[in-house]
């Protein structure tokens, strides 16, 4: 295959796993939980763009939104009323109640929807260039997936909650002298992880067939994602996801793609040992 | 007097930022010494340097005639060079009886658990807390958690006491209490390295002073030499302090 | 008075266990090896979760491993008993190897490293079909008896290795490893400044995690006679050891048996009764047991709770009585 072939498959790929990973790493760097519900909410977005697709005939573009706002809706409710709770407590405490919440999402995920492969079939054709090829569905969603990672970034930077958000994660205390309500701008936070993973799992059903079976894949991608972009934020998050599309492109083809997972997780393992605040090396949140 | 702690040329380099440059001292048996200088002067980085918190950057630190540059924390623990910490350290769910039997055992070099428990019972009547024995260190108010610190220290059987800011946020009657332990620590022929913020402590119970600033040490010797000193008064103490200090040493 | 207490819980608890081959049928066995096998894990997990305070999901690693190399080295013609014991010694060094570099982490960093160690040792397994079967899976010499014989001969060994680990517990929960490992719990850099060798001790801690759920998983590969990635490597189980300890209490020395008994005694509830909610019902006791019961069963001050209750049935009582 042509190198310019892989590479490009890396980018598209890659642009997909920003998106999956920007919302876990916001949420492990503001609010220092490993959120093990992020495969589920992925899943989740995924199936019922899928459905909504199925009964109402709407592109799914316009309904990507609309799941989009509903995950935010249920990531704000747990982590209002459930999460919020042990918020301070150590990771094992953490990351085991994100766990059993987990458990109970999936259930009803595997019961509701089945565990059938679903994809939202587009037909968009195949794009080529040269001796490129591209489905055009891919493109459209590595376009939707760096649309949402850029106003993701403006969010964060400009707007008023998103200046909140960095308040909180650099400074607790003084963030709620400030009068900035610490537990609404936590469950704000993690209901806008529970967004992106909605969104990116509506996107994942435009490209690839979706089941509850990957929610442990997609959870895995977020982590190595994570360490390799560093945590909390987009642009690392966005330079993660494009390294492990790129690094999985190239092994895949190199080593065959049995092991291309693989190497991300040996090459996350390195980099937690060597160099724990990722390749980006950001530390702060902007 | 042999000697029982050498510096020498240590320094330590932070990105780039000397925290501390070329240092060189020695310090004798059963000596206090006392180490004096502006917030930011590399004081605490310089214990963490002596007890292998942080690898040297350049230079040699000697003990008991052994080069111990490259040892860990918890080897000059064992070793005999033990220090208490600016901000209390204990073992929070654990009683303060346990808080000094670690120091014990793995300091101190206790075989057994029961022996560890002996040897600190010991310590803390010694430092006078024998009565909160068995409550849990969290309960512990200020005073007494520095009183835990010297204690779990001592149980380590210490050669080199090296203490940071033991009296810093204590009222002046728990100061005084705090310098007549420190004596009586010294009178056990511990040597003791104090750094300390307030200066009429350091010279009522140093018997050598070093002044650091900016990393370097500037100025070292009998504590009415180096307030004299013009470099340190320009550095830390300024003229006022100086001529007040010495105004109060004449009419003494 | 109370150690004592405890060792007759657990020798009683061992008694029990012991005895269903003699008096119950073969699915009160099945479930007697699976709470034997599960609590030689938690025990195991409470080494370095309980004791140490590191939050390690490597536990399904070494189950995991175990399960393999015992299976390939009996393919191979070793014996049964030295498969066991090779796959325990193999576990037992890769832990220490391992524990050796993942043990610098610490808090949400070494818990996400411990997980991507089980995903990565069951990727490894999936894709090194020569050695492994991959995919497909890996079929392990039955052992030989009927399923009567063979249930018993792996309950008593899986309740031996229990026994083995317990006293290990008990062991180091008296001796200076547990003392330095506690310290770490509590504050890690004074423990080192106390003279504790902090990697040498968790490296310890690290490995006494592993080294029983290595041999169990030998024994289970014998046992079902059939292995694969996904149920050897399983997310779920590494996640599910670490729940039964704190249902139990972490750092106590039975509350990971109490634990372990009481999980799997709803699991076959709730699997008997409710098994396409099952997992969903497991989920809410998690919720349950991180908001009302965040230090386990035995820390419970259950004199307290009884006053409470009594006090409140009293009143109660008391008023239905003047009402009346």
């Amino acid at each position: 295959m042509d190198i310019l072939q892989i590479l490009l498959n890396g980018i598209v790929l890659g642009s997909l796993y920003a998106c999956i990973a920007i919302g876990f790493s916001l949420v492990w760097g503001v609010l220092n939980i490993i959120n093990m519900l992020h495969g589920s909410f992925i899943i989740l977005g995924g199936y019922l763009t899928f459905f909504a697709w199925q009964y109402s005939g709407m592109n799914p573009v316009v309904i990507l939104p609309i799941i989009a706002i509903i995950l935010f809706g249920l990531g704000y409710g747990l982590q209002y009323f459930f999460i919020n709770k042990v918020v301070m407590a150590p990771v094992l405490t953490t990351l085991t109640l994100t766990f059993g919440l987990d458990m109970i999402l999936y259930n009803l995920m595997t019961v509701l929807f089945t565990a059938t492969p679903r994809r939202v079939t587009l037909d968009l054709g195949t794009l080529s260039v040269g001796d490129l090829y591209l489905p055009i569905d891919r493109l459209l969603g590595m376009g939707l997936a760096l649309l949402l990672t850029a106003i993701l970034f403006l969010v964060m930077r400009a707007s008023k909650i998103g200046r909140a958000i960095v308040a909180v994660r650099m400074d607790r205390q003084a963030a709620t002298l400030m009068g900035i309500r610490v537990n609404h701008v936590y469950a704000i936070t993690f209901g806008i992880g529970a967004l992106m993973a909605g969104a990116a799992g509506a996107i994942f059903s435009m490209v690839f067939p979706i089941t509850t079976n990957l929610t442990g894949t997609f959870l895995g991608k977020a982590f190595v994602i994570c360490v390799i972009g560093g945590l909390g934020s987009v642009p690392g998050a966005l330079i993660g996801g494009i390294a492990l599309g790129m690094i999985e492109s190239i092994a895949g083809y190199t080593i065959g793609p049995q092991n291309a997972t693989t190497v991300g997780f040996v090459l996350m393992l390195i980099l937690l040992v060597v160099r724990p605040t990722g390749i980006a090396g950001v530390k702060g949140y902007e | 007097m042999t000697e029982i702690l050498r510096l020498e040329n240590v320094g330590k380099q932070f990105g780039g930022i000397h925290a501390v440059n070329n240092v060189s001292f020695s310090l004798e048996e059963g000596e206090i010494i006392g180490l004096i200088g502006p917030n930011g002067a590399g004081k605490t980085t310089l214990v963490n340097l002596i007890t292998g918190v942080h690898p040297l950057s350049s230079g040699k630190v000697i003990f008991a005639g052994e080069d111990v540059s490259r040892q860990q924390a918890f080897q000059a623990a064992r070793r005999g060079l033990a220090r208490t910490f600016q901000i209390v350290q204990p073992f929070p769910k654990m009683t303060v009886l346990e808080n000094v039997a670690a120091g014990a055992m793995f300091g101190g070099g206790s075989t057994s658990v029961q022996e560890a428990m002996v040897l600190a019972r010991e310590e803390l009547e010694f430092v006078g807390l024998a009565h909160v024995a068995d409550t849990a260190a969290s309960s512990l108010a200020l005073p007494n958690r520095k009183r835990l610190e010297l204690a779990k220290s001592l149980a380590m059987r210490p050669k080199v006491l090296l203490l940071d800011e033991v009296n810093a946020g204590l009222n002046a009657t728990e100061i005084d209490g705090a310098l007549d332990l420190i004596r009586k620590i010294a009178a056990r022929g511990v040597t003791i390295l104090i750094i300390e913020h307030l200066m009429k402590v350091v010279l009522s119970i140093s018997q050598r002073i070093l002044v650091l600033h900016h990393g370097e040490l500037i100025a070292q010797g009998d504590p009415r030499t180096v307030i004299e000193d013009p470099q340190v008064v320009e550095a830390y103490l300024g003229s006022k302090f100086a001529a007040r200090v010495k105004a109060e040493s004449h009419h003494a | 008075m109370k150690q004592l207490l405890c060792f007759g819980a657990f020798a009683l608890w061992v008694a029990m266990i012991a005895a269903t081959p003699l008096l119950a049928d073969n699915y009160t066995i099945r479930i007697a090896i699976s709470v034997s096998m599960f609590s030689v894990m938690a025990v195991s997990w409470n080494f370095i979760g309980g004791f140490t305070g590191y939050p390690s999901f490597s536990t399904a690693a070494f189950f995991g491993i175990g399960c393999y190399a015992g299976a390939i080295a009996q393919r191979n013609g070793v014996p049964l008993v030295l498969a066991w014991m090779f796959a325990t010694i193999l576990v037992a060094v890769f832990a220490a190897l391992l524990g050796a570099i993942i043990l610098r982490l610490k808090g949400h960093y070494f818990a996400i490293g411990s997980i991507a160690i089980v995903e990565l040792t069951r990727l490894i397994t999936s894709s090194w079909g020569s050695l492994t079967g991959g995919g497909d899976g890996l079929n392990v010499p039955l052992l030989q008896g009927n399923p009567q014989e063979v249930a018993g001969l792996v309950l008593y060994v899986m309740l031996g290795i229990l026994v083995l680990a317990f006293v290990t517990s008990v062991y180091v929960d008296r001796s200076r490893l547990g003392f330095g490992l506690k310290c770490i719990s509590q504050n890690e850099d004074a423990a080192n400044m106390v003279g504790v060798n902090t990697t040498a001790f968790k490296i310890v801690a690290y490995t006494l995690s592993a080294v029983f759920c290595g041999a169990v998983g030998a024994v289970y590969a014998s046992w079902v006679g059939y292995i694969d990635p996904t149920d050897s490597f399983s997310i779920l189980l590494t996640l599910k050891v670490p729940v039964m300890v704190l249902l139990g209490g972490a750092g106590t020395l039975l509350g990971p048996i109490l634990g372990t008994g009481v999980f799997i005694l709803l699991e076959e509830i709730f699997w008997a009764n409710f098994l396409e909610w099952n997992r969903a019902i497991l989920g809410g006791i998690i919720v349950f047991l991180i908001f009302f019961l965040p230090n386990g069963l035995l820390k419970i001050q259950y004199l307290q709770l009884y006053a409470a209750v009594s006090r409140k049935l009293s009143i109660g009582s008391s008023k239905s009585g003047a009402g009346s």
